[in-house]
């Protein structure tokens, strides 16, 4: 490996650039391929989706390709009781989470010790943070004026996962104010509502499980 | 987080000479997956790991002939390959390393 490919790799890490690295090994050749690049390679495409380095056969002989994702990142929205939940197992999978509520009551540390915590509004904060293929946000407050925005953001980002919380009726309605927003269906369908995994989830934990299910399941099957 | 590459940054400015360890393949109960890295210097300091401690010795070792010689190798590690080195895994696992110089 060169000083530059290794600096390469370590700055697309630090700006959230999904890259792969092949590695011949016989000659011990390397070359780093961008996401972009890797979408018309089945194979390459398929390891950075899934995640997976791991060695291929190819026509030129056995190669090592190393996958070098950013960091999982969970936005919640809403510092409420299933957020507290949620933030320990998203941790335990390996998210980086950051709590964002404008109701100062909720967004408190002593209630959220142990997370990033924002007490801005959804469209002040979000923007900022590069919502990218590697990034979940969760819409939990129930409350339109703090939930819609932080959606409509969501939509128009690559994020792998938009879960909102709410009933089928919470949910058609608020598929209706977005549409009156312009949203098109085959955006709004991106959004995960009624919340999680239909597994008949009985308060926070196991709706956050339902969550966290659903999550990984877009993050590793894709949808 | 810290990552064996952030380490190999660092000790690269420092002009230290270095190369790097990868976890390629796994069989069986191998401690680490895939893509786990080590770094090592030529005193043989290291950060990282490719095992549960088993096999860092071995590769510590190959790892400082590829500083000095500049090239490549991928070792094999475990307890059913005949060719693999003698440095067994005790947890029955089968691992093989890519460990290359940087330069």
């Amino acid at each position: 490996m060169t000083p530059q490919l290794l600096n390469a790799v370590i700055t697309a890490r630090t700006e959230r650039r999904a890259i792969a690295v092949v590695t011949h090994l016989s000659t011990g050749a390397q070359r780093l391929v961008t996401r972009a690049e890797a979408a018309s390679d089945p194979v390459l495409d398929k390891a950075l989706r899934f995640d997976k380095s791991g060695v291929e056969q190819t026509d030129d002989g056995e190669v090592f390709i190393t996958i070098h994702n950013p960091a999982l990142r969970l936005f919640i929205i809403g510092a409420v009781l299933i957020a507290q939940s949620v933030i320990p197992m998203a941790q335990a999978a390996g998210y980086d989470v950051t709590v964002i509520d404008p109701r100062g009551a909720f967004a408190t540390g002593a209630r959220f010790p142990n997370v990033a915590l924002k007490g801005e509004w959804p469209d002040e904060v979000l923007p900022a943070l590069h919502m990218d293929q590697r990034t979940a946000i969760l819409a939990l407050t129930h409350d339109p004026k703090i939930d819609d925005p932080a959606l409509e953001i969501a939509l128009k980002s690559e994020v792998f996962y938009i879960g909102a919380l709410g009933s089928k009726k919470t949910q058609a309605s608020r598929l209706e104010r977005l549409k009156a927003k312009g949203f098109e269906d085959a955006a709004l369908a991106r959004i995960h509502g009624p919340i999680g995994l239909n597994i008949g989830a009985v308060g926070a934990p196991e709706i956050a499980i339902s969550i966290m299910a659903e999550m990984t399941k877009c993050l590793r099957l894709g949808g | 987080m810290t990552t064996a590459l952030d380490t190999a940054s660092q000790w690269l400015s420092q002009g230290r000479k270095i190369a790097i360890a990868t976890v390629i393949e796994t069989w069986g109960s191998a401690p680490q997956p895939v893509g786990s890295q080590l770094v090592v210097d030529a005193e043989g300091n290291f950060e990282g790991a490719v095992s549960g401690g088993c096999v860092e010795g071995a590769v510590i070792t190959e790892a400082q002939d590829m500083i000095a010689s500049g090239g490549h190798k991928v070792l094999s590690f475990g307890v059913a390959d005949e060719t693999a080195w003698k440095v067994g895994l005790a947890c029955g696992g089968k691992i093989r390393v890519l460990v290359e110089a940087v330069r």
